[in-house]
């Protein structure tokens, strides 16, 4: 594994690829333990108190319905985090599957696939996932991170494809065949690993798209459901108060720009490391 | 002698224009005994290299191996194999090297991975065992301290012990054969002459058959019991090597030896071949040899087939019949 260990130290080093890490580790962990610290996203503690602007009770102010927006931004960040790694994992996945297999078998079986993939990639995603989602109403999240990821992969299995195909050419492959290695063997131990590298850019590329594409879902009110807090669905609920309390949508919209930057950030990083010559 | 390799009128081809196909193998036949190193000799271009792989069934595609073609493993017949078959045989009973050692390595992996890689593809042991199987191996090709060497990966060894490491890859599951493709070729000279010492000693030492692919005769002249030299996909002259070196007779063979430089004598220019070898599409009629030929006569125009000059001595050319008669009267 130190192909993918290599790129990730290599990123490390590089200032704006620590950064947008960092960042992403600190969005994370503010997700992953944020809510347990935080009053309760979905109480409205007293109609009195709603519309407040950031003080000392609530650092990001109270929304219409006087719900504390740090909460609401810290656990949308969860739902919008675990969507968009859920989904990036699911479309990576199905990415590398289909890409390994164009490449390695090659011929009918490649160009079937890849004219699969050509159609696919000629149909925008967001068009493919509005006209589900519009007949779908209130879509369970495991559904949507489900109809993301398997409208991301596509790309991905070309990316990879191309790879297989490079490294199919490489001596130790051919070296594996002469020694009677398994052809499962010389597909998960020989092609794989070395195509890691820029599966990883892809994926931490992947995730900015993914984040800003549930929240543009959510706002339209098509991906996460109320009350369900997420980024995109706080920027919508707030149009109506985005005069009189612009926190309310200004808090969630900067996670949704701060996050997004760091994963191009570090995904810009890892794509360095990976090919130094785009750098 | 046990013959443990035989190819009878190997053809290997290739597409070309207009649904035709064409040979850059084109009819090779040589037999390996147990404990002989065989070289086969020849140009870039002349298909030396397919002819190994062709042995494993590994041409790439869409290249084929044409229909008549014969390859016995003892009692094997390997183009009859397929699928599980084949691959049991890959590395067991044939075992490769390559030219370029910096590639052969697969760059993630450490050296023990890739050895036991070999061990665990053909034996049912434990990792623990293929892990002192692989120590052994590395003692055996000569390289020092190869307890820590097999935590190495392949970018922490120079070439000369990354070749040698790919020795010992090739000999995990112990083959009977060894093909050596070019072996030396990317080495510098001090380490060229190690690695064919270790190639040369494991022979005598496991009673290994080597087939010895290389275009450089200086390589041959120690190593090889016998030689077969190529050219445009057939072997053209074969001998043992001593009386290939005493009396190299095909004009393509002596044409070889005229064009490796001399460092005793009279100073001369160098005798290269003219000509390059044609493409595998474009074949010349008749003798395959007779445009680049100083000694090609109008028997040239038809295609000779392999004769004798002499004991355990033929070759493929017309100029065989005269120097024979020469010989006896």
């Amino acid at each position: 594994m130190t192909a993918a260990f290599d790129v990730l130290q290599s990123a490390w080093r590089n200032p704006r690829g620590r950064t947008g890490a960092l960042i992403l580790l600190i969005v994370t962990i503010a997700a992953l333990f944020g809510p347990v610290l935080l009053p309760d996203p979905l109480a409205q503690p007293d109609v009195l108190d709603a519309s407040r602007p950031p003080g000392l009770g609530h650092p990001f102010g109270t929304d219409q319905l006087s719900r504390d927006v740090l909460a609401r931004v810290v656990s949308g960040g969860r739902i919008s985090l675990s969507v968009a790694f859920l989904a990036v994992g699911l479309s990576v996945t199905l990415g590398a599957a289909v890409g390994l297999v164009s490449g390695y078998w090659g011929g009918a079986v490649d160009a079937l696939l890849m004219r699969i993939v050509d159609g696919a990639l000629a149909i925008p995603r967001l068009f493919i996932l509005l006209l589900v989602l519009a007949v779908w109403e209130r879509v369970p999240v495991l559904a949507l991170i489900l109809l993301i990821g398997a409208t991301g992969w596509f790309a991905t299995s070309r990316l990879v494809r191309g790879e297989v195909l490079r490294i199919r050419e490489e001596g130790y492959v051919r070296a594996a065949e002469v020694l009677g290695a398994r052809r499962h063997r010389i597909i998960f131990r020989h092609l794989l690993p070395n195509a890691l590298g820029p599966l990883l850019v892809a994926a931490t590329l992947g995730v900015g798209d993914v984040i800003l594409l549930e929240a543009g879902l959510s706002f339209l009110g098509l991906g996460i459901q109320p009350p369900t807090p997420s980024w995109g669905g706080m920027i919508l609920d707030s149009r109506e108060v985005m005069i009189s309390a612009p926190w309310a949508g200004i808090f969630p919209g900067l996670a949704i720009v701060i996050t997004v930057l760091a994963a191009n950030l570090f995904g810009d990083a890892l794509r360095d490391a990976v090919d130094p010559r785009s750098a | 002698m046990t013959t443990v390799l035989e190819v009878n009128n190997l053809r290997v081809s290739f597409p070309g224009p207009a649904h035709s196909r064409f040979c850059p193998v084109d009819g090779v036949s040589f037999s390996l005994q147990r404990g002989e190193t065989l070289a086969l000799v020849g140009e870039s271009g002349c298909g030396k290299s397919l002819t190994s792989l062709a042995l494993l069934q590994l041409i790439p595609a869409p290249g084929r191996i044409e229909s008549g073609s014969g390859i016995r493993l003892g009692d094997t017949d390997v183009l009859a194999l397929k699928g599980e078959a084949l691959r049991r045989i890959r590395g067991r009973r044939i075992g490769m090297i390559f030219q370029d050692p910096m590639t052969s390595l697969n760059p993630v992996f450490t050296v023990e991975a890739q050895i036991t890689e070999g061990i665990l593809a053909h034996f049912r042991i434990s990792k623990a065992e293929a892990r002192d199987r692989a120590l052994q191996l590395l003692q055996e090709v000569g390289i020092p301290d190869p307890g820590e060497r097999l935590k190495a990966y392949p970018h922490q060894l120079s070439g000369g012990m990354r070749q040698r490491v790919m020795i010992a890859i090739a000999l995990s599951a112990e083959p009977e054969i060894l093909v050596a493709d070019e072996p030396t070729t990317a080495l510098d000279v001090t380490v060229q002459a190690q690695i064919l010492e270790v190639l040369d000693d494991l022979r005598a030492r496991r009673g290994m058959a080597v087939l010895l692919i290389t275009h450089d005769l200086g390589i041959v002249a120690g190593r090889a019991d016998r030689v077969a030299v190529m050219y445009a996909g057939q072997i053209v002259e074969e001998a043992s090597t001593p009386r290939l070196f005493a009396s190299p007779s095909h004009p393509y063979t002596q044409g070889l030896f005229a064009s490796v430089p001399r460092i005793t004598g009279p100073l001369q220019r160098l005798n290269p071949i003219r000509g390059s070898v044609p493409a595998a599409s474009a074949w010349p009629t008749g003798c395959r040899f007779r445009p680049r030929c100083p000694k090609a006569f109008d028997r040239s125009e038809v295609e000779p087939p392999l004769l004798p000059v002499g004991p355990d001595h033929r070759m493929r050319c017309w100029l065989a019949e005269q120097t024979k008669e020469t010989g006896h009267g």
